[in-house]
């Protein structure tokens, strides 16, 4: 066991990987003699070769286009995106072939590919840095769309992503990249991908939420219990697929729930949550299904993200108005 | 035979054509003698003629109501057919979507080709050809993949190759540039080949780039890049087997650009009646690949042409039993549907599934 934070759970599975799997490569922009702007992919260049970790040119398209051609020939490309708004130039190849290839081919070729992508605000970015896209992929037939919340799971969802015989985008909160430390196991293990995980559980309210949204939440719960409210508080973690059971168990409990995300409101994974608990849990709701989003606006810059990111105290608001409601 | 010499004589800025035969089929240079067998021309010109006779046949069927949407490869075949000569079982073939003779010679059957425009994904099983890529409707987007391939052939160090095709609309796209790039840093063993053929659906060539030529875009990536004559067969398999050879031997990809012209529609719902001349159209007539070839043959003697109706009907018997094979195929089930979106069909796909099959349980048999 190491404490660890998000980025070093996440170099360690890649790291295990690579020695593990000669197939392996891990590849982006700054990702190799830099070790990635966050730091991420620090050192394993110097461990397992240029050849096998390595700086691309400056192209997002090519970076996921081609890992679709190495993934083909037989390779488990890792490719980074550096930003989450530097995805956009990809969306061609994600879209319209790494999620589509298999089923084009009736299986003949399938797509392992890692795409991670660092994303969501409040870290003080410049434009196009603090970006919450994963609505798009969730949208995308033949991927499956992956959030850890925190360095343990990190680690072991990011090694089934790798052995997931599918493409997997593997979204990192950037933000909490190294707020957060925990004990992680030295040795290799993975987490379900369909697998949402119930973090406390309570009587009151459901709170489903993601990525960093998860300690801004666990923080209300403790303003929560102070006003003799208990809260479930369930991480989602696969934000497609969804896992249903989970969110149906915890609901026809509790009867309420609101839904956190950093996303933009409209069309976006609240709104799929909300359809799911009504499909799931109908009879058993005390009050309607509620959600806490971004706003259908832009992202600030930092100055106005203030009004922007969801605050413990703005998670609260909304939890007392479901009980009282 | 084509080799760095004669590359560096047809450097793209000069906008120089190799050719090697004239509009009649005769040698431009009367030393030269091709580097392919008796037989293997004969082949050819019997490939050729097959590529052809199917394409009509396709437009026929499509015509009659029992195909979808076909794009036919009517004047461009040369260039299908010098690449099936080259191109090696060990090779991938990345295909656009208007290459069939060189598909036909990676093991794709007609039946499968037809089966895919009839409207069924088990068209791009290619059961029997090995390293080929389904058809890429999005324009340009499948050269980054053959970069991809490149790079992985490179480290598994196998000696094979990688052949990507692509319009001459597509050398606009960003992705052409980003593949032509991460090729050459990589050194990826790609020979991109250009199809020419002057439009892109209805834009001609001098609304699509101010460049003399596009074969002058690999010069800025460090790619060697040449101009061929696209409907002289011997021109195409020289400068493709030249290009296989550089990339194997570890130097790196090659950007071929093969002039040429769509004789036919873009596909079958196209009318280039609207975007171009009957002028225009006598004139690339004049240079049609097959008429070449068949001019060597008949100067030549190697072959007796006066068949050619017989080989025709023989054809036309076998494509027919193809597309019927295709029509024979079977149903497509609510299975194709969901079953290959992922390796294990995940809980919320199963629960897609399942009200469907509910309805139809529940619907009587009402679709």
């Amino acid at each position: 066991m190491k404490v660890m934070n998000l980025v070093q759970a996440i170099n360690d599975a890649l790291d295990i990987k690579l020695a593990e799997d000669k197939n392996v490569v891990v590849y982006g922009e700054d990702v190799g003699v830099e070790g990635g702007v966050f730091r991420v992919t620090e050192g394993l260049q110097l461990k397992h070769g240029a050849d096998r970790v390595f700086d691309s040119p400056l192209a997002e398209s090519a970076i996921a286009g081609t890992a679709l051609g190495m993934a083909i020939a037989g390779m488990k490309p890792v490719i980074e995106m550096q930003f989450d708004g530097f995805v956009y130039p990809a969306m061609n190849q994600i879209l319209s072939h790494l999620s589509r290839f298999r089923n084009r081919t009736r299986g003949k070729f399938s797509v392992p590919a890692v795409i991670r992508i660092p994303y969501g605000g409040g870290i003080n970015a410049l434009e196009h840095h603090s970006e919450s896209p994963e609505a798009y992929f969730g949208h995308t037939p033949g991927l499956k769309v992956v959030i850890p919340s925190t360095p343990y799971d990190a680690k072991g969802l990011l090694i089934a992503a790798i052995e997931d015989p599918d493409p997997v985008i593997f979204m990192e909160p950037k933000r909490i990249y190294r707020a957060i430390k925990q004990e992680v196991p030295d040795e290799k293990y993975s987490i379900p991908l369909e697998k949402a995980k119930v973090l406390s559980a309570g009587e009151h309210v459901t709170v489903i939420a993601y990525g960093a949204m998860i300690r801004e939440a666990q923080k209300a719960i403790v303003l929560a219990k102070q006003k003799g409210i208990s809260v479930e508080l369930i991480d989602l973690r696969s934000i497609w697929p969804i896992d249903r059971d989970t969110i149906r168990e915890s609901v026809r409990k509790t009867g309420r729930v609101l839904i956190v995300t950093e996303a933009a409101q409209s069309y976006g994974p609240a709104a799929e949550l909300i359809s799911i608990v009504n499909e799931e849990a109908f009879l058993s709701l005390e009050a309607p299904p509620t959600r806490l989003t971004g706003f259908d606006t832009t992202i600030p810059l930092p100055l106005g993200e203030k009004f922007y990111m969801i605050s413990p105290e703005r998670i609260m608001f909304e939890i007392e108005k479901l009980v009282r409601y | 035979m084509f080799n760095e010499e004669t590359l560096n004589k047809y450097k793209p800025i000069d906008n120089k054509i190799f050719s090697l035969i004239d509009d009649e089929g005769k040698p431009l240079d009367k030393k030269w003698q091709p580097s392919l067998s008796k037989d293997a021309i004969i082949k050819a010109y019997k490939d050729l003629l097959f590529e052809r006779t199917a394409d009509y046949m396709a437009i026929s069927y499509q015509r009659q109501g029992r195909m979808f949407t076909y794009p036919p490869n009517l004047g461009q075949e040369a260039i299908h057919i010098a690449s099936g000569m080259v191109i090696k079982n060990e090779d991938w073939l990345v295909p656009a979507f208007r290459e069939l003779g060189a598909w036909l010679a990676k093991g794709v059957s007609l039946k499968e080709i037809f089966l895919y425009f009839k409207g069924n994904e088990d068209g791009s099983r290619f059961q029997a050809a090995n390293r080929m890529l389904p058809v890429s409707v999005p324009i340009a987007s499948q050269l980054v993949h053959a970069a991809g391939i490149g790079y992985a052939m490179n480290y598994k160090q196998e000696k094979a190759a990688v052949f990507a095709y692509v319009g001459d609309g597509g050398t606009s796209e960003g992705d052409f540039h980003e593949a032509l790039n991460f090729a050459a840093v990589w050194n990826a063993p790609v020979v991109f080949i250009v199809q020419n053929n002057q439009f892109a659906i209805s834009v001609p060539l001098r609304m699509q780039t101010k460049s003399i030529n596009l074969a002058v875009k690999g010069v800025a990536y460090d790619v060697p890049s040449i101009v061929v004559d696209g409907n002289d067969l011997f021109a195409m398999y020289e400068v493709l087997e030249y290009a296989r050879n550089h990339a194997i031997s570890g130097k790196g990809p090659m950007l071929i650009e093969a002039k040429t012209f769509r004789v036919g529609a873009h596909t079958t719902s196209d009318d280039p009646t609207k975007y171009r001349t009957k002028e225009e159209e006598e004139a690339w007539a004049i240079k049609d690949p097959l008429k070449r070839l068949k001019g060597y043959i008949a100067h030549n003697k190697l072959l007796d042409l006066a068949n050619e109706d017989t080989l025709i009907a023989e054809f036309k018997k076998k494509i027919d039993a193809e597309f019927e094979a295709a029509e024979q195929h079977g149903d497509y089930k609510l299975d194709d549907v969901f079953g290959y979106m992922y390796e294990e069909l995940p809980s919320e796909l199963k629960r897609q599934k399942n009200a469907l099959e509910n309805y139809y349980q529940n619907s009587g048999g009402a679709k």
